[in-house]
């Protein structure tokens, strides 16, 4: 009871350096913004993997596929996304929020040698 | 992110430390900033000293553009001196709330197994217990034994670790004859102020459940509005 002393958003951080530690390719995603009734708040994080493995949440379901996906471009390529998910968004039929929120999502590899 | 970043904040966040990640949107540069280290003449430096205290991640903009800030905190701690009536209520309360609780009380009729959750109590002094667990401004202190020998040290190491709230349990009386005590060992007037007494919000709370949710009240109060309890 009340044993963990961090918040499950936290412990993502951890969940992706043991990752990265055991040698997979790892990626970080974490909502930057959000506006309207978005299920996540701000600094939640999701940590995928190369194969599409993830752990955490940025939306509650909604948009965790779309997000996954594109960490895997991410991890391929080393560069930084910026995405964005909503009503408005012309993707909505495939992964919109159904609680008519918009989110917007970082996503960052995590890289285990010096470099800038 | 390097690895190397996240495993400095990591470590930060196990010890119970806070910091901030900077991550500067258009470049993805990325730099750590760990709560006590000097950031005089940062150009984030006011908007680093708010962060810090509301804990809130957020996006900012600034002159270089726009830049991202995980803001990662301690969760609030509550250590409750005194494992009485009023304690009983009060842990799982707190626990509900999202705190994690430690009960501190070395008087072994009261702190027993029976009456406490193994896990949140320390049957010691507190100036044992809080020699492993030091005190931070992520937690909360309230202490309810009424027994100076008992609360007067924890209530000085509360005020000196800079606790987000401070309350003792007394009347008006045993609480001026505290204050007296306590400003013979040097605490500061300003110091003194901090401490409420008497404790908790003003509900008419009589019995110890009620004086549970008081204090509670307080404590949350003090968390989510600084500054004013």
């Amino acid at each position: 009871m009340a044993q963990d002393t961090t918040s499950p958003s936290q412990d993502i951080l951890s969940t992706a350096e043991l990752w990265v530690k055991s040698g997979r390719n790892v990626a970080v995603a974490t909502v930057i913004e959000t506006w309207g009734s978005a299920p996540r708040p701000v600094g939640s994080h999701l940590v995928i993997d190369e194969d599409g493995n993830f752990e955490g949440s940025v939306s509650g379901g909604c948009v965790e596929g779309a997000v996954v996906s594109e960490a895997v471009d991410v991890i391929e390529t080393g560069d930084p996304a910026l995405l964005e998910f909503g009503v408005a968004d012309e993707t909505a039929w495939q992964v919109g929020l159904s609680c008519g929120g918009r989110i917007r999502v970082y996503v960052e590899p995590l890289i285990s040698s010096k470099h800038s | 992110m390097d690895l190397s970043l996240l495993s400095r904040l990591n470590e930060i966040r196990a010890a119970r430390g806070a910091a901030i990640l900077i991550t500067d949107l258009e470049t993805g540069h990325q730099r750590l900033i760990q709560s006590g280290q000097d950031c005089t003449g940062d150009p984030l430096e006011t908007e680093l000293t708010k962060r810090f205290h509301s804990g809130k991640s957020g996006t900012i903009e600034t002159k270089t553009g726009n830049h991202f800030l995980t803001v990662s905190v301690p969760s609030p701690r509550l250590v409750l001196i005194g494992a009485v009536h009023i304690t009983q209520a009060l842990v799982p309360m707190a626990e509900l709330a999202g705190f994690d609780v430690t009960v501190i009380d070395p008087r072994t009729a009261f702190a027993t197994e029976d009456r406490f959750p193994s896990a949140t109590l320390k049957a010691d002094w507190p100036e044992e217990v809080l020699k492993n667990e030091p005190l931070d401004a992520y937690t909360a202190l309230a202490a309810v034994t009424h027994d100076p020998k008992i609360d007067d040290f924890p209530l000085q190491a509360a005020l000196k670790a800079g606790c987000f709230y401070v309350g003792a349990l007394g009347s008006r009386k045993t609480h001026g004859k505290r204050l007296d005590r306590l400003r013979d060992n040097g605490v500061t007037e300003t110091d003194l102020a901090r401490i409420e007494a008497p404790i908790g919000q003003d509900i008419g709370a009589a019995s110890p459940a009620e004086i549970a949710v008081a204090i509670l009240g307080s404590v949350i109060k003090a968390l989510r509005k600084p500054g004013t309890v």
